[in-house]
């Protein structure tokens, strides 16, 4: 054989098992199912996580609905990444997008707030007096952050005076990143804590006390540094296999833990923060703090019917859904998403995740008169940082149960760098895919 | 994480990468494979010097991309918290290793036609 008949056949072989190749990879994508055909009107408030990964979700099971989806706010923010801005680890525009980015063209976006909801009517009127009927109403509004029930705070102040507030937004991280940096460097007493209401990711805030530890001893400032942690109740995390791992931890760090301090008023001026506690007001001094405020429904949601009427979140008007099917206990054509939604758990962006499938298919099955077996279990999860590269990925249900997602090969309850690279890496990565409906 | 298929895995590459990039690097890492099988029909044998040498860079490749990754991520060594970890660790390098590796030799064959006297 000559080197010339030697090469051709060799190419042949070669191109035909190229092919084959490529074949296989075409045939083994995923079958579509066919889309359901429907009139309905739907309408989604709020472009957050959870209202725009349900668009997008809706878009591709459904085929002829008028979707309408109601959110002022032009720019989309990657709330999970706030961490990592205030850890200087990210610039502030690691977290922001644009809303008109992430949404699907069959959807109409109405560029205002929602103003006025009637459950009764199926409508809703925008802040504009725009008035959108519905035949099914999705709430994914957020929540609001009540900074005006903190006395004494302004959100000008964020960045100076040792004063942070890492959850305000990405610009408001960034500037405590540059408190934080600061008080890493000269030393003196942090105060953290959290509020007393439902909040989204309880992690976060001890994260960050996590994190100025770590800065503190990277720089050798440690000794020069007192960090105090504030829990609102007996506990410093809800679930208590994590609440005993993360008091070891700040044992071992050096953390001094106080309980039943809920956070009632800052004085820039002297410097103090004061607590209500059972015994009584507690005034406490500070050289670095990170306010984070009370957090509640945001006004359309609570000056609606849709609110828990009686229990323990009267005051913070979140909608009165199903645990399970996060259907309206009310009014079966309403449900609620992400962190508007009145459930014991779940105001991480992970369990937005496990939620929108399940009220997904709960309004698709009502359109088909068919059930949905479809059930959200309570999923939260949580890469509680708990040094710059490291983490512990904390994930569990409405029971409590630790629900590891890598079982046998991820240990929840250890600090581990891989746990750290999902969160730096795989985590917006993720979330975007999320957006689009993809995950 | 609820269900992990392989659509939302390359959904999430995508999100990490940007598409472009992402899909160039499928590319250029199937073009490699297929280069390599080529060398090997047009061979007929995995060629042992362009072997030596080729494995000779996988050293390289392996901490080039441990070191990589732990820039990408602010991370280091003393990170490392668990059983996992190193597997993970170990893993970045022999995937650095390997494709070093692959590349050397595909680089070498290519630069050289094969022996005439076979």
């Amino acid at each position: 054989m000559n080197d010339l008949d030697h090469l051709t056949a060799s190419r042949r072989a070669f191109l035909g098992m190229a092919a084959g190749g490529l074949a296989l990879a075409g045939a083994a994508g995923p079958a579509r199912a066919e889309k359901v055909k429907t009139t309905a009107s739907i309408v989604i408030l709020g472009a957050g996580a959870a209202g725009t990964a349900m668009a997008n979700r809706l878009v591709e099971r459904l085929d002829g609905a008028k979707i309408t989806i109601i959110d002022a706010r032009k720019r989309h923010l990657y709330q999970p990444g706030f961490t990592l801005v205030a850890a200087g680890l990210k610039p502030a525009d690691y977290s922001v997008s644009r809303t008109g980015d992430w949404l699907p063209r069959q959807v109409e976006w109405i560029e205002e707030g929602a103003a006025e909801i009637d459950p009764e009517g199926q409508k809703v009127v925008t802040t504009g007096g725009k008035t959108v009927a519905y035949d099914f109403l999705i709430l994914a509004t957020g929540l609001k952050l009540d900074w005006n029930a903190v006395e004494g705070f302004d959100m000008n102040m964020v960045g100076t005076g040792g004063i942070g507030a890492v959850y305000a937004g990405p610009e408001q991280a960034a500037a405590t990143w540059g408190a934080m940096n600061r008080f890493t460097d000269e030393g003196g007493k942090a105060v953290f804590f959290r509020p007393a209401t439902e909040m989204k990711c309880a992690g976060a805030p001890l994260k960050y006390t996590f994190l100025t530890d770590d800065y503190a001893r990277r720089k050798g400032s440690r000794g020069r540094v007192q960090i105090d942690y504030h829990a609102h109740s007996g506990a410093l995390f809800s679930v208590p296999i994590v609440n005993e791992k993360v008091r070891m931890l700040f044992d071992d760090r050096g953390v001094n833990m106080h309980y039943k301090h809920v956070m009632k008023s800052i004085d820039p001026g002297r410097k103090i923060i004061t607590f209500s506690t059972p015994e009584g007001d507690h005034e406490t001094d500070y050289d670095f703090t990170n306010v984070i405020p009370p957090m509640v429904a945001p006004d359309v949601i609570r000056n609606s019917p849709l609110p828990w009427q009686d229990g323990k979140w009267v005051n913070e008007g979140w909608a009165e859904v199903d645990p399970e099917t996060l259907r309206h206990a009310r009014y079966r054509n309403v449900f609620a998403i992400g962190d508007i939604a009145g459930v014991p758990k779940g105001k991480t962006a992970a369990s937005v995740k496990w939620q929108v499938p399940v009220a997904e298919d709960h309004l698709v099955a009502d359109i088909q008169g068919r059930l949905s077996p479809e059930i959200y279990n309570g999923y939260t999860s949580c890469p509680l940082i708990t040094r710059v590269g490291r983490a512990m990925l904390v994930e569990f249900d409405y029971k409590n149960n630790l629900t590891p997602s890598f079982p046998g090969v991820i240990a929840p309850l250890e600090e581990l760098w891989i746990s750290w690279l999902m969160k730096e890496v795989a985590l917006k990565a993720t979330y975007n895919a999320m957006l689009r409906g993809k995950a | 994480m609820k269900e992990l298929t392989l659509e939302t895995l390359i959904a999430v590459f995508q999100e990490i990468f940007g598409a472009a990039l992402f899909w160039t690097m499928v590319v250029v890492a199937l073009m490699i494979t297929l280069a390599f099988i080529f060398v090997l029909i047009r061979d007929r044998s995995v060629e042992a010097r362009y072997l030596a040498r080729a494995e000779l860079s996988a050293p390289i490749g392996a901490i080039a991309a441990i070191l990589f990754v732990q820039y990408m991520t602010n991370s280091g060594f003393s990170d490392l918290g668990g059983p996992i970890d190193i597997i993970v660790l170990m893993l970045t390098g022999i995937a650095g290793a390997g494709g070093l590796t692959f590349l050397a030799y595909v680089v070498q064959a290519f630069m050289r036609q094969p022996e005439k006297d076979r």
